[in-house]
């Protein structure tokens, strides 16, 4: 028996040989769309070649799946504050209640993020490697939050180029020397999926940006005490809620301090109410509503 | 040299459970011109003695920047020497890129001496031929670390290598106590010093010596030729100090002089000159003219 000739093409199937429309040539590529061109004339169904599915078997990230919505965080006097809630969405399904999307790098830093869990999962895979790698090597020197955020810029840069993103708003947050060894200052900054980052005093990512930045800019610090920060975080954190469908009323908070490093709180709710009557009766002032 | 049936491989040992091959190494380093290190609670500085190999060559350099807050000195073979200073300048470099932030002086000489140790335990290479007085600073502080052909490593508040390094470190033992409070000038007239003791004929000049110093907010400087000169001329001023105890520098006599000559207080000298004799030559010095602000080169 001679040996068949087997594709391991996609477009193909398994154990199939197709005839030369099995090679990308520009002849199968760049020929015009035809209507049934993808169903054989005489119903030789495995012979059949999409040259879509010729390319690269590799997928890439084209949506996230289960997400989770904005990240707030802010300086104030003693260090940061960085506040989110705790829903994993399934689209408009919500569907995990009790994720946690503030993680603690090392005694200085956390990192939080929106997006896909999945990947904010893997990143956090790699920073526990990198702390790893610093008790491993017990010299006493850890990563501080200026470079987990240098660090994550170059991860997402590079994923981006590849066209196959960590679908993540991070958020990195800590005090910590400057890299000069200035002592304690307070760090905030931002690492978007296509690795745009910037830090700023405040930070916000999702709908945050549009809801809480107008309350940070107003009211925001770097010498706050921290009941007010906690009050304007709180604040923020209902006006996200208010406003955004997939959040829900299960918020925790991180501290991170000079003296007391991380403290990520228990979850807990807001007060809210829905008896506003703007709420109650949208239109009711309203000319010529109904 | 001894010759030995257990020294023709580095991956063989003899019954005395010595790896000669690697002690061989260690000898190369020994042969290298002489180069000192000392640091202060702020500076780190390194010195070194430079050779030429004849007179019409340009003196071999034995300072290498490695990145903005470290450097290092190389005692032995100089290819190998350059070798690894690539390797380091390379590592500190990508740090940089990904971390933005300095390398700690400690994690590149640990995986330096892990790069030497490979060297001893394959039999298709040999050992670095080379050590390394590696001067940084970094979150925790200054550092001065020596390496050598073995892969061992250890931190110091000053060390010597190289061809007579033994009198350089007996100098360094005599005077560490002073160092970690020491200004700046004071430390790198320390290593010269030092340096000096190292000397088999000949004295220090701005060609055959170079200075590197490093601190809190000074990147490392390489201080060669010209720039070196002015802390020659103070050591030779020192030795008339040292030597009488009693005249007054002549360079001091530009400006005006807080300390009168004969107004310092100093016993005859017995071997070495008493230290009140060296600080008070000092303040003289510092208060006069001084060496000149350091340049980069």
């Amino acid at each position: 028996m001679l040996p068949r000739p087997t594709s391991h093409s996609k477009a193909l199937g398994p154990g199939v040989a197709g005839p030369e429309l099995a090679v990308a040539t520009s002849a199968v590529l760049d020929r015009p769309p035809q209507p049934g061109a993808h169903l054989p004339l005489s119903g030789a169904a495995p012979c059949a070649v999409d040259p879509a599915a010729l390319g690269d078997p590799r997928q890439h990230t084209k949506y996230p799946y289960v997400t989770g919505t904005s990240v707030l965080a802010i300086k104030y006097k003693d260090g940061v504050l960085v506040g989110c809630d705790t829903l994993g969405a399934y689209g408009s399904t919500k569907r995990y209640k009790n994720t946690q999307r503030i993680v603690r790098v090392n005694s200085k830093c956390v990192v939080a993020a929106g997006g896909e869990i999945s990947d904010f999962q893997y990143i956090s895979n790699l920073l526990d490697e990198l702390t790893t790698d610093d008790y491993r090597t017990d010299d006493g020197i850890e990563l501080t939050p200026a470079e987990v955020y240098a660090y994550l810029c170059r991860v997402m840069y590079n994923r981006r180029n590849k066209f196959d993103p960590l679908w993540n708003s991070l958020v990195v947050a800590g005090v910590g020397p400057g890299s000069n060894g200035e002592g304690g200052s307070a760090f905030v900054g931002m690492v978007g999926m296509i690795g745009t980052h910037y830090t700023d005093s405040h930070v916000t990512t999702g709908f945050a940006n549009q809801l809480a930045r107008p309350l940070f800019r107003e009211r925001q610090r770097d010498d706050m005490s921290e009941e007010e920060a906690l009050q304007l975080m709180y604040d923020a954190l209902k006006v996200c809620y208010y406003r955004d469908k997939c959040s829900i009323n299960k918020f925790q908070i991180a501290k991170v301090t000079g003296e007391g490093g991380v403290s990520i709180s228990e979850p807990f709710a807001l007060d809210m109410r829905w008896d506003y009557k703007m709420f109650a009766q949208p239109t009711k002032w309203a000319v010529g509503a109904w | 040299m001894f010759r030995n049936q257990y020294d023709t491989d580095v991956t063989t040992w003899s019954p005395q459970g010595r790896l000669f091959q690697v002690e061989y190494a260690m000898e190369a380093v020994k042969q290298g011109s002489c180069a000192v290190g000392l640091k202060s609670d702020t500076h780190v500085v390194l010195a070194t003695l430079k050779r030429s190999q004849s007179e019409l060559s340009s003196f071999q350099r034995k300072v290498f920047k490695i990145d903005d807050h470290m450097g290092i000195a190389i005692a032995g073979l100089t290819g190998d020497g350059r070798s690894l200073c690539k390797y380091m300048r390379n590592e500190c470099i990508n740090h940089r890129y990904v971390y933005e932030s300095s390398m700690p002086v400690g994690r590149l000489v640990r995986q330096i001496a892990d790069k030497s140790q490979v060297c001893t335990q394959r039999s298709w290479k040999r050992p670095y031929g080379v050590g390394l007085l590696v001067a940084g600073l970094d979150s925790q502080g200054p550092h001065l670390f020596s390496t050598c052909p073995s892969g061992n490593y250890y931190e110091y508040k000053a060390m010597a290598i190289g061809a007579r390094s033994q009198a350089a470190k007996t100098y360094l033992e005599k005077h560490f106590e002073a160092f970690p409070g020491a200004s700046l000038d004071e430390l790198v007239r320390h290593g010269l010093r030092a340096l000096q003791s190292s000397l088999s004929e000949g004295e220090l000049t701005d060609a055959n010596c170079s200075v590197a110093v490093v601190g809190k907010d000074l990147a490392f400087t390489l201080l060669e030729d010209a720039a070196v000169q002015p802390y020659i001329a103070a050591l030779k001023e020192d030795e008339p100090m040292q030597a009488e105890g009693a005249a007054a520098p002549e360079a001091a006599a530009a400006a005006a002089p807080v300390v009168v000559p004969g107004a310092i207080e100093v016993e005859p000298t017995a071997a070495g000159g008493p230290d009140g004799g060296e600080a008070a030559a000092e303040r003289a010095l510092r208060e006069g003219e001084g060496p000149a602000p350091m340049e980069a080169d």
